[in-house]
């Protein structure tokens, strides 16, 4: 059954003396939260009146980080702010990069970079939609998301030898070219996942329990969700057709067909079956990548000066042996402009974009992140206002709030 | 997307002081700080700029050839056409402060917040102007040019409770 919406709550809360309401701290430290956050709750009851966020507890300076670190060593600080998805982190700082050095990458770059993209969102999905069924009590439908997980990571781990923090960009290309043997992983994943997904899909979509505990729960119109800046699925799940994919097509995402997966009920189931279609999309257009992978170099070339060239170019070609010893040498490196741009993709939790200050080193001046979980985290009270204590981890879970993402 | 031409013209015969730039792309435009909240009014309401993506700011104590410490940067989107505008704003010593756009998208509130925790920009008109990622005793604005890397001392100067004194 669908709970007291927030506003009919709201005007109670305000004309009465709240002397009898009591406060709640939740977290830092709570099985629920995830990571690390603190809500300061006033409840009436069961019913929460007002939520007040508390967060700082992760700052670790990434921003301040960024401005020390040359654009190559700062992936390593991006896997650490999403760690969920880190591929889809380190290709929208690399893709911020690029543009702000104006580098043009090779077909066979842009489409490997879209396959972890995609890989990336499931891997995120699978684990926010787990992690709500987790929440709620369903406990087999997590094990279901992370056996799959394990199947991803271990394509990872295959790629570039991490499995969780993977840095697997660099300026002007990747780490490591695909190896048949990744290839040959994936396809066996696509193979497995879809039957999964569909396990998952009858386990949760039409339960009982797990519906009244998300349907009309934490309830965001669509205007709200443009006023207040949301993206990605949540904003998705609200109505808002808006994907950087479609909108603003960047890597390889011109070529494949696909769709964008929205709802119009702005609530937290609308939000899982927003996330559930979505992996759907992301396996259709992985399949058409890894079907089309085109051949050729996956790094930019050795007048591009940015990309370490291959050890065949060193020994053999003098521009290969200069470029190398120039990116080698602490004191060379690559020049950027004096400028500034800001590039977006569509991470799994929304826009994920990087604002650059290029001066002329291959450190930036300021490394601006702009972090989804940061812009839906400030929803949170909003969405919460007037329901009860235990829908606090429903909304929870269904903002996919990231700490390290969220304090940076 | 960049920026339509006529859309750009229509901005500009309504803000003259408007100094436009394009780079890969991208258009920005630079606004006092007097006329910046009419700029982002206009925007928001006349020019379909309804999502408000981010507003940060960079310091520019060292940069090259730079006139302002500190460039306030309003990126916006309009979600039917897709154009992006990028709105810089500098500001300097004593007058940082700009009018805050709260009042026109929500979304601005804790954006606004941290600009204010990190650089010190004070947000006229904010609802809730506190300090959101530092603590709130924290002096330093700690994102500026001039504070070191690694602080000054308040890492390793917190108070160490042990369980005794509990």
């Amino acid at each position: 059954m669908p709970l007291t919406p927030a506003v009919a709550t709201q005007d109670i809360a305000h004309d009465e003396p709240q002397d009898y309401l009591w406060t709640l701290n939740f977290g830092p430290q709570h099985p629920a939260t995830h990571t690390t956050l603190r809500l300061v709750l006033k409840l009436d009851g069961e019913r929460v009146m007002e939520a007040m966020p508390d967060i700082g507890y992760l700052h670790s300076g990434f921003e301040k980080l960024g401005e020390h670190l040359d654009y190559n060593q700062y992936v390593t600080v991006t896997d650490r702010m999403n760690y969920i998805s880190p591929l889809a982190n380190n290709v929208a700082w690399h893709g911020a990069v690029e543009k702000l050095l104006g580098l043009e990458l090779p077909p066979r770059c842009q489409y490997i970079r879209t396959i972890i993209c995609e890989l990336a969102r499931i891997s995120d999905h699978l684990l926010c939609n787990g992690a709500v069924g987790l929440d709620t009590g369903a406990f087999t439908f997590f094990l279901y998301a992370f056996n799959q997980r394990e199947a991803l990571y271990d394509i990872f781990e295959t790629l570039c030898g991490a499995r969780f923090t993977n840095s697997y960009t660099r300026v002007g290309g990747v780490m490591y070219d695909f190896t048949p043997l990744v290839v040959q992983k994936i396809r066996a994943f696509l193979k497995e996942f879809p039957r999964t997904l569909e396990d998952m899909e009858r386990l949760l979509n039409r339960n009982r329990i797990f519906i009244d505990r998300t349907k009309g729960v934490g309830l965001l119109s669509a205007e709200q969700a443009t006023n207040r800046s949301a993206s990605g699925p949540i904003a998705r799940a609200s109505g808002v057709a808006r994907d950087l994919r479609k909108d603003e097509p960047y890597l390889a995402y011109r070529d494949f067909d696909f769709q964008v997966c929205c709802s119009k009920a702005g609530d937290c189931l609308a939000r899982y079956l927003v996330r559930m279609a979505e992996m759907r999309e992301s396996a259709k257009i992985v399949q058409q990548a890894i079907n089309n992978l085109p051949a050729g170099p996956v790094n930019v070339g050795i007048d591009q000066r940015t990309a370490i060239p291959t050890k065949k170019a060193v020994y053999s070609t003098i521009e290969g042996l200069i470029s190398h010893f120039e990116l080698m040498m602490s004191n060379r490196g690559f020049e950027t402009p004096h400028e500034e741009c800001y590039s977006a993709i569509e991470s799994p939790n929304g826009e994920l974009g990087f604002y650059l200050v290029g001066d002329g080193t291959d450190t930036a001046y300021r490394a601006r992140c702009r972090p989804p979980s940061y812009i839906h985290f400030a929803l949170f009270p909003d969405l919460i206002r007037g329901h009860t204590l235990s829908d606090v981890v429903a909304v929870l879970g269904s903002l996919n709030i990231i700490a390290a993402e969220l304090d940076r | 997307m960049p920026l339509l031409a006529d859309v750009q013209q229509a901005l500009a015969t309504r803000f003259p002081d408007l100094r436009f730039s394009e780079f890969r792309g991208d258009t920005r435009a630079v606004a006092s700080r007097d006329a910046a909240y009419a700029v982002l009014a206009a925007l928001k309401n006349d020019f379909g700029f309804d999502l408000l993506v981010d507003i940060t700011c960079v310091d520019y104590l060292n940069y090259r050839d730079a006139r302002d410490r500190f460039g306030l940067v309003y990126l916006l989107a309009n979600t039917a056409t897709n154009a992006r505008l990028t709105l810089r704003v500098f500001l300097n010593e004593p007058e940082l402060s700009v009018p805050s756009a709260v009042p026109l998208w929500e979304g601005a509130n804790w954006l606004e917040r941290e600009v204010w925790d990190m650089f010190g920009v004070r947000f006229e008109g904010h609802p809730d102007l506190r300090r959101i990622l530092m603590p709130d005793a924290f002096a330093a604005h700690p994102l500026r040019k001039d504070y070191p890397l690694q602080g000054r001392g308040e890492r390793h100067n917190f108070p160490v409770l042990t369980r005794n004194q509990g």
